[in-house]
């Protein structure tokens, strides 16, 4: 059952460093194991009254009225809101920064105002002094609606005589103006040179549509909240997110709220992957306090989670890749149709920059359409865009190889994108490690391991760029020498731990003498959500940063006592040494501590940055797979991602982003998706039928790292949470479609699709 | 409706709380005892974040009605450890890195706990069947598995 | 003199479809207001959803990133992360 290989001999403590590279236990791991740590909904406020949300039971219509009376006068009812409550927002309100939603239509999602756009779009929501009474004056309020027909699939929506969801829609980025309203948000394009052109000097072309259906980030823990406004307006909210600062900020415009009046305090979080980078119930349950006078309590069912959170896009793709007969690629194009929800804004622009940045391309076009339907609205998915991309581009690359007769990594190798290529979307990569990984996978046992009947193997490969951002540190010297590290973003992986790692090895002290914490809004300066790959980098950074301030300040306060110039004193390993005469006794961080108050006062370091120089990353995987081809079951036989982390900081969180993301593109692969009825209303509200991965699906994942340091970074750290999860798509497509010897191009390739495939082929 | 009142062993302490008929036994752990350390995933039995023993019998504590616990015995994640002592599951899912939000994990440990009390020494295939309730969405199982498989060796007295 | 590039939507919105640009400028800011002049309303439109890369490097936060003489300028789509 796979083969397994401990990658804790293969990879040494990197010699560079003392700290860096070592796997010791995170700091909050003993409260994790016990069930002490708190999650959103683990949280209980004095006098805390209980929200409930009416959700829409239709995917389109427009609300007639809604009648609050009856569930008001029920006993035990503190507080009951409808969209009316909320302030207006201009509908040109955009919003700057990670989120790329308008302010205008996520005011809408949160709580519906004349329409409802998907079943399960709030309507309005209830506080009551029990999670009981608050459902059964839910189900008094009394909505009118007038159902509209509702456009389930980008196809349907994007036909000439459509219904359309939003009146003042107009397509941007057509050759002419467009004249009507319609459910095309956007049209985007990329180009190098001319691809049309360059076809023609195409000795192989492979082409073909790929088809792939909306799935969710399936976070375990459903969105939870605690809120509480006091009679001075001051609001206080504990919630699981993946960014403190983006909850005050989006609640602060929502309701109508000035961010310093607004607290907000981290909770754990129980899985994000991009789904929590916006808000859904805390405006609500702020709203319901304001009016109740108590803190609100609102926590999501899984069927609301599914009803009416974010999925990422599912879409159409069309890709064609012409090449020579010896494998080199002269021109691609791709062009896809992304759903956006109920809203603008699906992430197909990434999807066209990230698909074909693998590959060295002189001529290549890259169109994305931006399509609203009655589904929820797409929210970030761990590299929004880019697994559809990924599936229809390397799956067209593995149907290349196949017809040129090349090995699939050697193709690969022969155009691999290197320092100097020049992505679809214009920018040069610096120092990259694409080739690298291609290289890594062809040496990996896995690679050599014969296939027995049934069996296929596919290979993948894919790119993410990481992204910088504002990151805010706090490194604090308690009075006997050990430290805090401060700083303002979520821990979902195990980030805390490698704080920690960084921190230490600036100051040269024992990781286990620093205590690494997420500090709340009130505690720490701004700092961008947790995302896109970015704290280890960015955070890092900052966390660096503060500890060399807090370094240059303990040497600053080791030359007051010795009497010395600050240039004469030396910081290694966690004491301050004299350089130039004996007189001085080095002292300890502890003594230095010790003597704060002396020196000037307490010692901390800080660094408020905006990080530049993130490290793009680039991985390939291995996947082998058995189909029975009576039952349509495929088994993953064996799996083996390979990635460019930059440097591994804590290696065991590093292979823990690796599988976690292969495995959650295997259950996009092969059996999720989300079922509408024809009336759009979701039929798999649970994890019953919406079919995540489970242990006994899948093999041990194997993990390469490969370290091509980022110079952009104090030890080389590259992002490496995102893009494990764009090449499994194809890696498992392209597996089953050699396993079974027909090309499956259509996700997810449950069972019944598989046995029909192969039925219609014979 | 008057609420039941209910008399259980809750990690070996006695234990008595009201709840009302349609509570679950989730429910009154969390919200009742203050117990927080089982959590929930889905209210369907579908993803084990919820797994407690009842009476030694591994089950969906979502799936238990609070009055079901009348007169019997309960194990909750926070009775795993034994004071600052942690149980070599807990151990070893911290050493492998077995958990990267941890949600899930109590639930993991209370099940594959459950395992190694039937089975000390399962093969990989075993223990994934095993735990096949309880979802992982982080880790892609492969730590969770070697940490079990560690803690087991260390529970025959092997490490 | 910096080449600036636009997005191929923007450029169809507001520069009859032109998406190359050469302005001389110091900063972002600065490229902005050049173009603003030339076709008014795309300021607006540029300071919505979008990242420039200079030179390679990616910026979500441009507006007083500097810019070198013969600096390539791309205005992208801003990167949303999960």
């Amino acid at each position: 059952m796979g083969n397994k290989k401990n990658h804790l001999d293969a990879i040494k403590t990197n010699e560079k460093f003392r700290f860096i590279g070592t796997r010791p236990i995170r700091p909050d791991g003993v409260d994790k194991v016990t069930g002490r740590a708190n999650f959103g909904a683990d949280f209980s406020a004095n006098g805390m009254i209980h929200g409930r949300v009416v959700r829409s039971p239709y995917a389109h219509a427009k609300i007639k009225s809604i009648n609050i009376e009856k569930a008001l006068k029920m006993k035990g009812v503190k507080a009951v809101i409808t969209g009316q409550d909320f302030p207006k927002i201009d509908p040109s309100d955009k919003v700057v920064g990670e989120v790329t939603v308008s302010f205008y239509d996520m005011s809408q999602n949160v709580i519906a105002r004349d329409k409802v756009f998907y079943d399960g779009h709030a309507v309005a929501a209830v506080a009551a002094t029990s999670t009981k009474i608050a459902e059964e004056a839910a189900a008094l309020i009394e909505v009118e609606y007038e159902v509209l027909p509702a456009v389930m699939t980008v196809i349907e929506a994007m036909k000439k005589n459509a219904p359309v969801l939003h009146k003042g829609m107009k397509t941007e980025g057509l050759e002419s103006g467009p004249k009507r309203s319609s459910n095309i948000a956007t049209r985007t394009e990329f180009r190098l040179g001319d691809p049309a052109e360059a076809f023609k000097d195409a000795e192989v072309i492979v082409e073909r549509d790929y088809t792939t259906q909306t799935v969710h980030q399936g976070y375990i823990e459903p969105h939870a909240c605690v809120a509480e406004i006091s009679a001075d307006g001051m609001a206080t909210i504990w919630s699981s997110s993946q960014g403190q600062f983006m909850v005050r900020a989006l609640v602060a415009k929502l309701c109508a709220m000035n961010t310093s009046k607004i607290k907000v305090i981290p909770s754990e979080i129980g899985g994000g992957f991009g789904g929590k980078t916006l808000v859904y119930l805390e405006p609500l349950a702020l709203l319901l306090s304001q009016q109740s006078g108590r803190p609100v309590k609102m926590v999501m069912t899984r069927e609301e989670v599914l009803r009416a959170t974010g999925p990422t896009s599912g879409g159409h793709a069309r890709a064609k890749i012409g090449a020579k007969k010896d494998g080199t690629l002269v021109a691609a194009e791709l062009e896809m149709e992304y759903e956006a929800g109920a809203f603008a804004g699906s992430p197909v622009k990434l999807g066209c920059m990230t698909g074909f940045s693998p590959y060295n391309l002189e001529h290549v076009s890259c169109i994305g359409w931006d399509v609203v339907v009655n589904r929820p609205k797409a929210a970030a998915y761990r590299a929004p865009g880019a697994p559809v991309a990924a599936f229809a581009v390397e799956s067209a690359m593995d149907e290349l190889a196949e017809k040129l007769d090349i090995d699939p990594l050697e193709l690969r190798i022969k155009n691999a994108a290197v320092e100097g290529t020049r992505a679809v979307y214009g920018v040069k990569f610096p120092k990259i490690g694409c080739l690298e990984t291609l290289r890594e996978a062809q040496a990996t046992e896995h690679y050599q391991i014969p296939l027995g009947p049934n069996q296929g193997r596919g290979v993948a490969s894919g790119f993410w760029f990481n992204i910088g951002g504002q990151s805010s540190a706090s490194v604090i010297v308690n009075p006997d020498g050990t430290v805090i590290v401060a700083t303002g973003n979520p821990d979902i992986g195990g980030s805390r731990a490698s704080m920690a790692l960084m921190a230490a090895e600036v100051l040269g002290i024992d990781y286990k003498n620093i205590k690494p914490l997420v500090a709340d809004t009130e505690s720490v300066p701004f700092s961008d959500l947790t995302g896109g790959s970015r704290v280890t980098f960015a955070t890092g950074k900052a966390v660096v940063e503060a500890a060399e301030d807090a370094v240059n300040d303990m040497k600053r306060r080791a030359a007051k006592v010795w009497d010395v110039d600050i240039d004469q004193v030396e910081w290694k390993d966690g004491i301050a040494t004299c350089i130039e005469t004996d007189i001085h006794k080095p002292m300890t961080i502890a003594e230095i501590a010790a003597m704060a108050g002396k020196t000037g006062g307490a010692i901390s370091g800080k660094a408020n940055i905006n990080a530049k120089g993130a490290g793009a990353a680039f991985a390939t995987h291995i996947c082998d797979v058995e189909v029975d081809p009576e039952t349509g079951y495929v088994q993953v036989l064996r799996y083996t991602a390979v990635q460019d982390v930059g440097t591994a900081i804590h290696p065991s969180y590093v292979e823990g982003q690796m599988q976690g993301g292969a495995v959650q593109g295997i259950g996009w692969a092969l059996n999720e998706e989300y079922v509408y009825n024809e009336e759009g209303l979701l039929q798999n509200t649970g994890f019953l039928d919406y079919r995540v991965p489970v242990a006994s699906d899948m093999p041990m994942i194997d993990t390469v790292i490969v370290e091509v340091p980022n110079p952009g970074h104090p030890y080389g750290v590259r992002g490496v949470g995102e893009v494990p999860i764009v090449p499994p798509l194809a890696a498992v497509a392209n597996a089953v479609s050699h396993a079974i010897g027909i090309r499956m191009a259509d996700l997810p390739m449950s069972p019944p699709k598989i046995v029909a495939t192969i039925d219609a082929a014979s | 409706m008057a609420k039941h009142h209910v008399i259980a062993i809750i990690n070996g302490d006695p234990a008595e709380f009201l709840c009302g008929t349609e509570q679950t036994l989730l429910d009154c752990l969390r919200d009742e005892l203050g117990l927080t350390g089982s959590k929930e995933g889905c209210s369907s039995g579908d993803c084990g974040a919820c797994s407690v023993m009842l009476d030694g019998r591994l089950v969906c504590s979502c799936l238990v009605l609070g009055v079901e616990a009348n007169g019997k015995k309960v194990e909750t994640i926070e009775g795993v450890a034994k004071g600052d002592e942690l149980h070599p599951l807990q151990k070893h899912f911290l050493q492998e890195a077995a958990l990267q939000c941890g949600i899930c994990t109590p639930g993991f440990i209370i099940a594959a706990k459950a395992l190694l009390k039937e089975n000390s020494d399962p093969t990989e295939t075993e223990i994934r069947y095993w735990l096949a309730g309880n979802l992982c969405r982080c880790t892609g199982y492969d730590k969770i598995v070697t940490a079990v498989q560690k803690a087991a060796a260390e529970m025959r007295g092997e490490s | 003199m910096a080449r600036v590039n636009l997005p191929v939507e923007v450029a169809r919105s507001y520069c009859h479809g032109e998406r190359n640009h050469d302005i001389a400028a110091s900063d972002i800011r600065a490229i902005v207001k050049t173009l603003e002049l030339q076709f008014p309303g795309i300021g607006e439109r540029l300071n919505r959803g979008l990242a420039v890369a200079i030179d390679g490097e990616i910026f979500q936060e441009w507006l007083l990133q500097e810019v070198e003489v013969n600096s390539e300028v791309y205005f992208l789509p801003a990167i949303e992360g999960g």
